[in-house]
């Protein structure tokens, strides 16, 4: 396989005495689909909020590298640089959209930096002047863009919290998408959906997967999503990684089984 | 009815200037959800600093009146920069280190920043009341009746003109650029945006930069209009100001416009009809009774407890 887009190496987060990630390591490539299962207290959303900043791990590295080779750390980063510069996105499993702005400006939200440099700190866009007109356009042109692949794009102008459940969904991993990210990070994203919905979005994940150059690693409850769609599988229990594999290799391994399951004394 | 039309007139010039530093309340407020209590002083730092611009620059009435605004828009602008310099240092050094301590935290500072505001000035340019001769005189009179000539100057209509100016100007900056995006973004969800790649912190300072610039245009005029200043106005036209910002309901900003108006143009009759001792009695009664009948305010959304 190539080099890994994200390298984990030992990851530990303590609250107080209590471990919630263990030495866990883990790599993900980009163009595929990594998934993250585990029963409910594995460490699966701190491992998460670690690698998008939420939470400064305890101990370990977690290593981004981008195409030109060029290696963050994120542990050490900026909360918001690791969206500026190291290019992550996430979506969250309660969703967060901007609910009083329309849909539009929650995709041109996402878009912020590249407007601002293009308006010079804001004094173009107070005068409107050319550049900041074109960077607002081409924002605006891949707003659409985005919404036309989410299928929302009739209710562009429409306040965000006014969405059905499903498009709000969809509506954030299209705002995920607008930061151009080639890390995709989506925190069960299929909680909630029927099974219509659950359809749809794996759909366009492995639309995303096969057409943006982004790596994509989930948390996911929904096995029907996971099996379905996953390239690659960690399982956590009681914060260490416990198999690491294709679904295939990961539903036949007797260490899930035993975690999902239990085993019965002998 | 003249005189009526009158007070009208002088109310909303007075409204003017209230509703420019409500502005800084009402935005800061949506956006870290802190009543910025310094905010008044800043604006007296502005009508300072215009002060000196005028005697440094040695502007002095002219008949001109082209010549008068040139010079004055000058001011404006120069007063606006180093107010919001005193904008951005307040929030770097006394509330930025405080934020996601308690919230009463840079609620304390920022009264301690309002004392020290006042007694700097108070230090380094004397307690006493300080003049500027009417750079712009004259006006015209609008309507003869026979007891009451009502006159509207070139002044009041100099800062009716400005406040519509850079209000429209702020609104536009608010709803249209990207930096307005962003401030809306992070009043609605601070951590979201910053997951997105806003710089929040940075976003913020330009928060009090702006509401720092706006009073400071806000005390220029104040000094323009009433001729006099000292160490002490920004108290009272803060507190006004304040008023104003609850009143349009705190977060939004043509609440804090509106709000203005109607706590000028209050204060304006109440002086004219009942007694301009008590005008300030007036103002404030006004806050105990939109904060006991109406807490959200004119045109403030009803605060909905998250769970």
């Amino acid at each position: 396989m190539s080099q890994p887009l994200l390298s984990v190496n030992q990851l530990t987060m303590r609250f107080g005495g209590l471990t919630a990630v263990d030495a866990v390591s883990f790599d993900v490539y980009r163009n595929h689909i990594t998934a993250v299962i585990g029963p409910n207290g594995a460490g699966k959303t701190t491992a998460f909020n670690c690698i998008t900043g939420f939470y400064k791990p305890t101990s370990g590295d977690i290593v981004l590298i981008h195409k030109d080779d060029t290696e963050y750390k994120l542990q050490e980063m900026e909360d918001f640089r690791i969206s500026q510069t190291a290019k992550v996105a996430r979506t969250f499993q309660n969703i967060r959209l901007f609910g009083g702005m329309t849909v539009l400006e929650n995709l041109m939200i996402a878009q912020h930096n590249r407007l601002m440099k293009a308006s010079a700190f804001t004094i173009g866009g107070i005068f409107n002047t050319p550049t900041y007109q074109r960077a607002q356009e081409a924002a605006k042109k891949k707003a659409l863009a985005w919404m036309d692949r989410v299928g929302i794009t009739d209710r562009a102008d429409d306040p965000a919290a006014s969405l059905p459940y499903g498009a709000q969904r969809k509506l954030e991993i299209a705002r995920a998408m607008c930061t151009d990210p080639v890390l995709l990070c989506l925190d069960e994203p299929a909680a909630g959906l029927n099974p219509k919905e659950s359809e749809e979005l794996n759909a366009l994940l492995r639309s995303i997967r096969d057409h943006d150059d982004v790596g994509i690693l989930l948390i996911e409850h929904d096995m029907s999503v996971v099996m379905e769609i996953s390239d690659h599988i960690i399982v956590l229990d009681y914060g260490r990684k416990i198999s690491d594999g294709t679904a295939t290799e990961v539903r036949n391994d007797p260490a899930v089984i035993k975690a999902y399951l239990g085993v019965v004394e002998e | 009815m003249n005189y009526f039309i009158q007070q009208f007139i002088n109310g909303l010039t007075l409204g003017s200037i209230y509703g420019l530093i409500a502005i800084g309340y009402t935005m800061v407020y949506g956006i870290i959800g802190m009543i910025n209590f310094a905010h008044g002083d800043v604006f007296m730092v502005g009508a300072f600093v215009s002060l000196i611009t005028v005697i440094v620059f040695g502007i002095t009435g002219t008949s001109s009146i082209a010549l008068g605004i040139g010079a004055l828009i000058l001011v404006a602008a120069i007063s606006m920069v180093i107010a919001g310099v005193y904008g951005w240092t307040i929030e770097r050094l006394a509330y930025r280190p405080l934020r996601g301590s308690f919230r009463l935290a840079p609620l304390i500072t920022a009264i301690g920043v309002s004392i020290f505001l006042q007694n700097f000035v108070q230090a380094t340019q004397g307690a006493r009341v300080k003049p500027l001769n009417a750079i712009i005189s004259g006006g015209f009179t609008i309507l003869e009746g026979n007891d009451f000539v009502v006159r509207i100057t070139y002044m009041q209509i100099l800062i009716v003109i400005l406040t519509v100016v850079l209000m429209s100007g702020f609104t536009y900056l608010i709803s249209k650029t990207s930096l307005g995006r962003a401030q809306r973004a992070c009043e609605q969800d601070m951590k979201m945006a910053m997951l997105l790649g806003i710089d929040v912190n940075t976003t913020i300072s330009t928060t009090f930069v702006i509401g720092a610039a706006l009073a400071s245009v806000a005390g220029l005029m104040y000094l323009l209009y009433y001729g006099v200043i000292d160490f002490y106005i920004g108290f009272s036209a803060g507190i006004k100001a304040f008023t104003a910002a609850v009143l349009g309901g705190v977060g939004s900003l043509p609440g804090a416009m509106l709000g203005g108006m109607v706590i000028g143009l209050i204060e304006v009759f109440f002086a004219a009809y009942f007694s301009s001792e008590y005008k300030d009695v007036a103002a404030f009664s006004m806050l105990i009774v939109v904060l006991i009948f109406m807490p959200q305010g004119l045109l403030g959304r009803p605060e909905i407890e998250k769970v």
